[in-house]
């Protein structure tokens, strides 16, 4: 202890203590505040890019799964689109079928009218002119036959009965 | 391109020293100086330990068996009862036991064993009694340019130099190059590792210049003094006690009002039990504490200087036993372990005088939140949970 005690400097003590003042305020002005405050600037910017790209990430994934709704509501879309354009055809085929077989059967039952009609009109025709025909050859016959009565007689015989037979 | 400036300035200083140098002085009295047994070897080594009034590289003997001394003298100066005195360390002649007298200003000076003392008026020679202490001349206060002090000086310089330079760095690109990527990472280290975990996040700023300022100026005397040059700086006591009462005035100026009240008046004890803990506590910031700081580096230090030493020495101790190559194989060895350790030391210390610093300093300055009471006996709990949980 004693050794210690003398070989403690007062001098040296205090030189000491003004160097290290000087030391650290020199230090402190030139060195340490600049450094502390780039390099804390540093990593504020650091911690602001990292945040910054976390946010960016955060986003680029809304933007996915925004997309993927999208796609997912249009496939939908198409899908009930698609649904209803064929039941629309369906139903417009069988609506087409309904009022053509309803027309046809409008055309064949006017058809089958006119045949009717004309068929009638023909008979009456024709039995206008086998009356026409009859009354000719009858005139023909009477023109004939006025001087012998029994082939008269045989003549209207055998008329009528073709007649009958017609 | 002022790395080069920086060689040139100290060239410049060599030079200047230099010129002063004592290659050319003669000491004849102590040709037989050759260092060989024990007791020159003890001594030896607890002169290097001191402080030094000249910068002393080697000595060795010439052809015509004149002991020289290689190295350069530094500036004495000394408060004496006359004023202000200075001269070249030059004038002692490299005596150290008080036969070279100087004359000065009036005054007259001796130097014995590292210490200047100034003669009482009309003696001419010191006289020493039984115990080998002077009677008739007493210290004088010291304002040498000291070996100390030169290293301290230019540790300071180096500091300043380094870290502007980074710090002038940062202006152009946030990155820095060279040098600056070799102390930044120290710097972060510094801040992250020792003074935020126990200061804490809210007043960490304040100290970190402090703190910072001591971590560099004590590792990098400790490393210089494991060069040959043979500083032994951090080694001084009173260099360990100037840095120990700054971080005394530190914490003891920016302790709150917690700080105080634990320590005069701890709460949650027993009122008898609290003046008998304020002494302890007194004690302990104003005696303990610092105390620590200063002797824990000085001893180490010196310690790791004397056993280095020591190793070295072998080789002159052990050259009867073992043989010049054996005592020299050995010596180099062990040395060469030992300051490989030292190197680890010198950054040891240079951590636990900062650490301990930010940890005092934490203490004083430790917000208390009301929540945890102090139930045991120790309010140091609180404070040794919040550094602990800073660490993890």
């Amino acid at each position: 202890m004693e050794t210690l005690l003398n070989d403690f400097s007062p001098g040296l003590f205090i030189m000491q203590t003004i160097l290290l003042l000087v030391l650290i305020a020199l230090m402190v002005k030139f060195a340490w505040k600049p450094i502390m405050n780039a390099i804390e600037d540093r990593e504020s910017g650091i911690q602001d890019a990292l945040s910054a790209a976390e946010n960016a990430k955060k986003e680029m994934q809304n933007v996915t799964a925004d997309s993927e709704r999208l796609l997912q509501e249009a496939r939908s879309e198409r899908e009930a689109m698609l649904k209803e354009a064929r039941e629309i055809k369906d139903k417009i085929v069988a609506d087409a079928k309904e009022i053509s077989k309803v027309e046809g059967d409008k055309l064949i039952a006017q058809a089958q009218a006119t045949i009717e009609s004309e068929k009638k009109a023909a008979v009456a025709d024709i039995k206008n002119q086998v009356a026409n025909l009859s009354v000719e050859i009858a005139e023909k016959v009477i023109k004939e036959q006025l001087s012998n009565k029994d082939k008269q007689l045989k003549l209207v015989e055998d008329m009528l009965g073709d007649i009958k037979l017609n | 391109m002022r790395n080069t400036f920086f060689k040139k300035i100290l060239i410049v200083v060599a030079l200047v020293f230099g010129a002063h140098s004592f290659a050319q002085e003669k000491e004849h009295q102590s040709n037989d100086s050759q260092i060989s047994g024990d007791k020159e070897v003890a001594d030896y080594i607890l002169h290097h330990i001191k402080d030094s009034h000249d910068f002393h590289f080697f000595s060795y003997t010439n052809d015509a068996n004149e002991r020289k001394h290689i190295g350069f003298p530094l500036p004495v100066i000394l408060w004496t009862s006359n004023g202000v005195t200075a001269f070249m360390s030059s004038e002692f002649h490299h005596n150290d036991d008080g036969h070279v007298v100087v004359e000065k200003n009036g005054l007259k000076f001796a130097k014995i064993h590292s210490k200047i003392y100034e003669l009482e008026a009309g003696a001419t020679k010191v006289s020493f009694d039984e115990a080998h202490h002077a009677t008739n001349a007493s210290k004088v206060l010291d304002f040498s340019i000291t070996k100390s002090v030169f290293g301290i000086l230019l540790v300071g310089l180096l500091m300043l130099f380094g870290f502007s330079s980074l710090a002038r760095q940062y202006k152009n690109n946030t990155i820095p190059k060279g040098l600056g990527r070799v102390l930044e990472p120290l710097v972060i280290y510094v801040r992250d590792e020792i003074a935020r975990p126990n200061i804490g996040e809210k007043k960490y700023r304040k100290f970190t210049g402090y703190l910072l300022t001591v971590f560099f100026f004590i590792w990098i005397l400790n490393l210089l003094g494991l060069t040959p040059l043979g500083f032994n700086v951090t080694g001084q006591i009173a260099v360990t006690a100037a840095l120990a009462i700054f971080t005394l005035v530190i914490y003891t100026f920016s302790g709150n009002k917690d700080y105080w009240m634990h320590m005069l008046w701890m709460p949650g004890v027993p009122y008898l039990i609290r003046p008998v803990l304020a002494i302890i506590e007194l004690a302990g910031a104003f005696l303990i504490k610092p105390f620590s700081l200063l002797v824990r580096l000085f001893a180490n230090i010196s310690a790791g200087h004397i056993v280095v030493m020591s190793l070295i020495a072998i080789m002159v101790t052990m050259k009867e036993s073992m043989g010049a190559v054996g005592s020299t194989a050995l010596s180099f060895g062990l040395s060469f372990f030992i300051t490989l350790i030292e190197i680890l030391v010198a950054f040891l210390q240079a951590y636990i005088f900062t650490m301990l610093s930010a940890l005092f300093i934490g203490m004083a300055v430790a917000e208390h939140d009301h929540e945890h009471t102090h139930d045991e006996k120790g309010h140091d709990v609180p404070d040794a949970e919040d550094v602990r949980g800073d660490f993890i």
